[in-house]
């Protein structure tokens, strides 16, 4: 699996707020053995989930599933199991004999959290790398971070959306640049999710493009009458204005999301489900997306969550990539990338990642720098 | 060139009677509050400096009540711009629609006019003849006290000329007058200082002296019961029964005396399970108000097909609670009296309005070609307008509907829009060729579908506004002598 794709749900006309354009998904037939419900965190395990700052995150999200595919009760009826499971937890295993229940990445914490986690800290101890690195792995990167209320018109657009029967995702974008997708794999799901798409985290990008672009067109169908004499002809091309839409969507507006090779690590399985994280390529001048994805055995998709990353953000993911590809060897790193190791230091302090340097090495690539330039 | 300015001027009348009919201000489901206002505001003073005569006489053409005071205020303010015949006019027509408005209404107008400090001689006498015109001024005396005695005060009017006695001592000095002969006063007088008067008052005025004696709530309810107005008691009824007031909570056998769009809202407020429950009761509670609604006029329609948005726009705002869905129920079952036939279509696919509730989207276009299919004498399209999965099908199913498919018109289309659209300044039409009329109360719906033809934006002035005289002429007929 190298890829993402929408088998089994069909775009919908979207619906036009300001700047912000929502493309309802709708699924053929709703998923019943795996249901979400957004419990949060229980209050007596403030430690739990993926780490302790996840814990005041208010997307902590929770999948829940059944072994004879029978439903399970809709939100806030859901049935609450005690077992909790994160892939690598500290806390002790669960005494019970099946897990079925696993958490997610919060939302807030997605953005600036995920690459650093993909990513796992120097392998061998190259002797540039300062002992923090080893002892303490990557540092979180302090990117200025946008919740959908700032994102400009997209609370009143989220507010105004009216859902689609059936629908079972949304695809958000600002300026008409996908800005995220979400995918459940039951209607209510979606509906107890859409109220809190607002709180989701977005990049520097899709809240500048917020303010940038006032208004994006709407995709109006037009009939040619002259091929029309009865009511049959006109339903026919009701249906074909819809065909038309769904085919430019997918082809055109969610291309860079739905064309693009991922790498896809993490597989955490269950019965017949299979959470992944992705991360893209990093093809410079391409959309980058990272998320999660629910997928069942036949490869449909269950459940998706992606996160756009501005250009900083896949900079940062290229030199992370870059370096761990090559055992986070520097010379060999500026190697494969065609420059001269002092410029990739530079880059790499460039990205903030300055830290991961011994001190004094990266002084001594700062002043051969400095002299070059000069 | 005259043409041009000709459509102009019909479309920016029939744009501001739309308007004036379904916008009252409050917040809407797209739009808030302050857009709403703003957007009328500029429509009235577009109409007022454009349009003097046509403005005036829009009292005529059903305006909502709100916009019917703010047309009266404005037209008042400005008389120094009107000739001497449009002041007559304008005198006759204002005189006209204040008897129509609900009193607390005109007190409102008469209060914004004394905080706006228009005091022209007009107006005084106007305020005048209003007030002497009353049929009971100590009951409004004591209901409406504080904008009674301002509205007497800024019209400079002689208490004695109204026929009540007591009420200059009471206005003016009911510290020293002591006992009232009047009952209404001298109930008003003990409540002050005695509980058991306070449950004979007026219910809004008996609320303040319920704080003052401290009433709990419940006991309230319980007592002021008998005094409540029909409206006020049906709005009290769940809080009352929450509080544990059984003495309004069981009061049903006014339904159905009810006017239907009112009526329409209460079902529509109750919860699902109560609507399931006294289904019986409430449809026929609907059918009685919209057979009243209809009159003569019942079955005399031919066939009809309705499309009703009960897409989630239609659960309005938090100051106007479902009422795009309201009128659409409501507009229903009048429908389905004064037609022959009736096909009923909502947007979600439902069959059962009682059950109606606001959600999913707003595909117009599909439901539109189904109405149409059957080829009625009447399509009526009840929406705010809001087309979209996918934006624009409606129009071109209607243009195309026009052009190829119903080109000797047979098939008539009128859309019937609730919400003002704050930021178009206009109800959101359809299709260019579809007449679009704003609608606030369903009642009105016979006379806005005739009023449609106007509005398919083919119609001059000239046309126009015979029709208009027409109307002027017939409303001031029916005007009654003034006693003063």
């Amino acid at each position: 699996m190298h890829r993402l794709t929408f088998d089994g749900l069909q775009a919908r006309p979207g619906q036009v707020w300001g700047g912000v354009r929502l493309v309802p998904l709708v699924r053929d037939e709703p998923i019943l053995s795996l249901r979400l419900h957004p419990s949060g965190f229980p209050d007596d395990d403030p430690l739990g989930g993926y780490e302790p700052r996840c814990c005041y995150a208010p997307h902590g999200l929770t999948a829940e599933w059944t072994d004879d595919g029978t439903a399970v009760p809709a939100l806030g009826t859901a049935l609450r199991m005690p077992a909790t499971t994160v892939h690598k937890s500290r806390r002790p295993k669960t005494r019970l004999e099946r897990r079925t229940r696993v958490r997610f990445v919060p939302h807030q914490t997605a953005l600036e959290a995920f690459l650093p986690l993909t990513f796992q800290g120097p392998t061998i101890a190259w002797r540039e790398w300062s002992t923090r690195v080893y002892r303490r792995g990557l540092p979180r990167s302090e990117d200025p971070r946008h919740i959908g209320y700032d994102v400009e018109g997209l609370a009143d657009a989220l507010r105004v959306f009216e859902i689609h029967p059936g629908q079972c995702g949304v695809l958000v974008y600002i300026a008409d640049a996908l800005a995220s997708a979400v995918v459940t794999p039951h209607p209510d799901d979606y509906r107890a999710l859409h109220p809190t798409l607002v709180e989701d985290g977005f990049g520097e990008l899709i809240w500048r493009y917020a303010h940038l672009y006032g208004e994006v067109p709407d995709f109006r169908p037009h009939f040619d009458e002259s091929a029309i004499d009865t009511i049959a002809d006109l339903r026919t091309a009701i249906d074909a204005a819809q065909g038309e839409w769904a085919d430019f969507h997918e082809n055109a507006m969610a291309s860079g999301l739905l064309d693009a090779e991922y790498v896809f690590t993490g597989d955490y399985q269950m019965n017949q489900y299979t959470l992944r994280r992705f991360r893209p390529h990093f093809v410079p001048g391409r959309e980058a997306h990272v998320g999660e994805a629910i997928t069942d055995d036949d490869g449909r998709l269950a459940y998706l969550r992606t996160f756009r990353l501005s250009e900083t953000q896949s900079r940062r993911g290229r030199l992370l990539r870059t370096l761990s590809d090559c055992d986070w060897n520097v010379e060999a790193s500026a190697e494969s990338m065609g420059i001269a190791a002092p410029v990739l230091v530079a880059r790499i302090d460039a990205a903030g990642y300055g830290s991961l340097f011994r001190q004094d090495v990266l002084d001594h690539f700062r002043a051969m720098n400095a002299r070059f330039a000069g | 060139m005259e043409l041009v300015a000709d459509r102009t001027a019909a479309e920016d009348v029939l744009l501001f009677v739309n308007a004036a009919i379904a916008s009252t201000g409050q917040r809407e489901f797209h739009s808030d509050a302050d857009a709403q206002q703003w957007s009328m505001e500029f429509l009235h003073e577009y109409m007022l400096v454009n349009y003097r005569d046509l403005y005036a006489a829009t009292l005529t053409l059903g305006v909502n009540d709100r916009n019917a005071a703010a047309i009266i205020m404005r037209l008042l303010q400005s008389g120094r711009d009107a000739s001497p015949e449009q002041r007559a006019v304008e005198g006759r027509l204002i005189a006209k629609a204040l008897t129509e408005l609900p009193t607390h209404r005109v007190y409102h107008l008469f209060t914004a006019l004394r905080k706006a400090r228009v005091n022209n001689r007009r107006t005084r006498a106007i305020m005048r003849e209003w007030l002497a015109a009353r049929p009971d001024p100590a009951f409004e005396a004591v209901k409406y006290r504080s904008a009674f005695l301002g509205a007497i005060r800024h019209a400079h009017m002689k208490v004695e000329d109204l026929p009540s006695e007591e009420l200059e001592a009471f206005l003016f000095g009911w510290h020293a007058a002591g006992r009232f002969d009047t009952p209404q006063f001298e109930t008003w007088r003990r409540a002050h200082f005695d509980r058991r008067a306070v449950f004979e008052l007026p219910y809004t005025v008996a609320e303040g002296f319920a704080a003052k004696h401290r009433i709990t709530r419940a006991e309230f309810l319980e007592k002021i019961a008998p005094q409540l107005t029909r409206g006020e008691r049906l709005r009290l009824q769940r809080s009352a029964a929450r509080f544990g007031a059984i003495g309004i909570a069981a009061d049903v056998a006014g339904l159905s005396r009810m006017p239907l769009t009112r009526l329409a809202a209460y079902v529509l407020a109750l919860p699902v399970e109560e609507r399931e429950q006294r289904r019986l009761e409430l449809t026929d509670a609907l059918r009685a108000a919209a057979r009243r609604v209809a009159g003569l006029r019942a079955g005399t329609w031919g066939r009809v097909a309705a499309v009703l948005d009960d897409s989630y726009s239609a659960s309005g705002s938090s100051e106007k609670r479902r009422r795009p869905l309201v009128v659409a129920l409501a507009a229903h079952f009048l429908l389905r009296e004064l037609a022959s036939a009736y096909h009923p279509l909502w947007l979600s696919g439902d069959a059962d309005p009682i059950m109606a509730r606001a959600r999913g989207v707003t595909a117009l276009g599909e439901r539109i070609l189904d109405g149409l299919e059957e080829r009625p004498d009447l399509l009526v399209v009840v929406s705010d307008g809001w087309d979209n999965a996918p934006v624009g099908m409606a129009a071109e199913v209607l243009r195309v509907w026009e052009e190829r498919l119903d080109s000797e018109r047979k098939t008539a289309v009128a859309h019937l829009n609730p919400v003002f659209d704050a930021a178009g300044l206009q109800v959101r039409r359809l299709s260019p060729t579809t007449p679009t009329v704003g609608i606030r109360d369903a009642e009105d719906l016979p006379e806005l579908v005739e009023f449609a033809r106007f509005a398919t934006g083919r119609t001059g002035i000239a046309e126009l506004r015979a029709h208009i005289d027409s109307r002027v002429e017939r409303w001031l007929t029916e005007e009654t002598p003034c006693t003063a």
